[in-house]
């Protein structure tokens, strides 16, 4: 079965969990800039959490089916509907053959996913079916989307779907700042320079790309005015160029670079890098490794628990 | 050797503070012997100048399990560092519509046009590691007769295949992406393709040798090339 592209949004790529195990090829992970609710999409559908999935950036596709599909969008939302009939977020959905899903601008956030059960096809490369939209390869023709694509949806054998209650997501996606550690090169900036960095409100520049979120505020300039020899830069690297103005790096960040890192955003607080949009404003808070560890840890356990207990789909029941 | 959290879910080893064989002997070592494991907890593994960064999943492992492997493997992982002997050799045309940079190079060290590509084309260069864009290598090994700043302010768009110099590295621009490097020459060959086994033409301890081909010959290599 296929989805047609009719319009397709500010910026919508095939994107899954991401391309590992090539950093040192100078190949960048890519995946969904907040792969937790790409994972929540597909699990509302009953499919594998790294099923191929839509990354809507800002404003959504709208896109025509021509066989009826169960569709689940999570991340921010977005208002989505067919026809007259408005979608719930967060819940599977059952799109009639023939319908075109109109998706809109999201609302609280800068990505939405829109994941189908069975998961679009597209050829893995370099066993993922990620975009790397710089390097010109994966998810489909390695690219973003244009009006006329026409996407493969595989054949779902699973037919059970999840339904995920009210105030579930916020357990898993907390507020507030996000959690830092220590970086690499954390002893290059002076203490004031670090606490600086902490007690800061930053906002995120509109230069900011899945690349990196380039943030305006206070200077932490490092106090070694030696240069660094470039090192490797870990997911969610925070480093300080001369300009003393931090940048997150993410997703489609390069393996390498060669400017100091002075923390790290914890991988249970990835996902949420992904859902900032230029103006948003954004702070950081220390933790240790192990507590960043546990909340990781938790937040798998919470995600293995809501979806343990997933109800049958009412349409292929 | 020096081992530091650069994150909850990677460590940085650091093996020392300056470029140099010796250094990137162990980087090496400690990348290919880390490689070979095939460690389904291993994520990723950066190699660079003198450290080497490992990405790993902490819900399967520790940051302290990691260190432990990587301070054992790295003592007796010397004799991994099997350093490929084959040279590979790439075609570079250093004409100038290609090596829009070539005469400020020249310039910059004092020397003529012809010099630079001599020397160039001369030297024996070892894949340090592979950063920045995908199958991007950095190249130690440069005559220090053309070491030569970026530029100032990076252009935004460097054609794919373009042979550049930045400080005493050179290096193959695998796409055309920005970039500050200073521009000789451009090779007609494919250094990344996505679908090919393995994906770079380049991989880290590989050494190379950039033979001078004139336009007939980069445009014949051009188009025989998949």
């Amino acid at each position: 079965m296929t989805v047609r592209v009719v319009k397709p949004g500010f910026f919508t790529t095939v994107q899954d969990r991401g391309r590992f195990g090539y950093a040192h090829l100078g190949i960048s992970p890519a995946g969904a800039a907040d792969a937790l609710s790409l994972r929540i999409a597909n699990l509302l559908l009953g499919n594998d959490e790294n099923a191929p999935a839509l990354e809507m950036t800002l404003v959504g596709a709208t896109l025509e089916f021509e066989e009826s599909a169960m569709v689940a969008i999570s991340g921010a939302n977005c208002d989505c509907r067919v026809g007259h009939k408005w979608l719930h977020g967060q819940t599977a959905t059952h799109i009639p053959a023939g319908s075109v899903l109109h998706c809109g601008s999201t609302i609280d956030g800068a990505r939405s996913y829109l994941a189908v059960r069975g998961g679009f096809d597209v050829p893995l490369v370099m066993g993922s079916a990620s975009t790397d939209v710089r390097g010109r390869f994966g998810g489909f023709e390695g690219r973003r989307l244009q009006g006329g694509d026409v996407l493969q949806v595989r054949r779902a054998a699973t037919a059970q779907v999840c339904l995920l209650h009210g105030g579930v997501l916020e357990a898993v996606c907390p507020s507030g700042p996000l959690r830092v550690t220590r970086g690499a090169q954390h002893d290059w900036f002076s203490p004031e320079a670090y606490a600086k960095l902490l007690a800061s409100t930053y906002l995120v520049s509109e230069q900011s790309d899945r690349a990196g979120l380039r943030l305006q505020g206070e200077r932490v300039s490092p106090r070694e005015t030696s240069q660094l020899l470039t090192d490797g830069i870990p997911l969610g690297a925070i480093q300080v160029p001369q300009d003393g103005q931090p940048i997150v790096l993410f997703v489609d960040q390069q393996t390498t670079g060669g400017y100091p890192k002075i923390a790290n955003v914890i991988a249970a607080d990835m996902h949420r890098i992904g859902q900032l949009r230029s103006r948003d404003q954004v702070g950081f808070g220390e933790v240790s490794i192990a507590e960043a560890v546990e909340a990781l840890r938790q937040q798998e356990l919470w995600l293995k628990r809501i979806f343990a207990t997933g109800s049958v789909d009412p349409f292929t029941a | 050797m020096k081992i530091i959290p650069a994150s909850d879910s990677s460590l940085l080893v650091v093996f020392g503070d300056a470029i140099s064989p010796e250094i990137q002997q162990h980087v090496l070592g400690l990348f290919h012997a880390l490689q070979t494991r095939q460690d389904p907890r291993i994520c990723n593994l950066h190699p660079a100048y003198t450290s080497l960064l490992i990405d790993f999943d902490p819900l399967l492992t520790t940051h302290h399990t990691v260190a432990t492997l990587a301070e054992s493997l790295s003592s007796t992982g010397r004799s991994a560092a099997e350093d490929s002997t084959e040279v590979v050799e790439i075609p570079a045309c250093y004409d100038a519509e290609f090596g829009v940079d070539l005469a400020d190079v020249a310039a910059h060290n004092h020397i003529s046009s012809d010099d630079v590509v001599r020397l160039h084309s001369s030297a024996s260069y070892h894949v340090c590691f592979l950063g920045f864009t995908a199958g991007f290598a950095y190249l130690g090994g440069m005559p220090e007769a053309l070491y030569t700043p970026r530029l100032a302010t990076p252009r935004r768009l460097v054609p794919e295949g373009s042979v550049g110099i930045a400080g005493g590295q050179t290096g193959i621009y695998p796409a055309e992406t920005p970039g500050g490097w200073r521009i000789i020459g451009r090779t007609p060959l494919r250094m990344f393709d996505p679908l090919a086994q393995p994906p770079t033409r380049l991989q880290a301890g590989d050494w190379v040798r950039f033979t001078s081909v004139d336009r007939a010959t980069f445009e014949r290599l051009r188009q025989e090339r998949p």
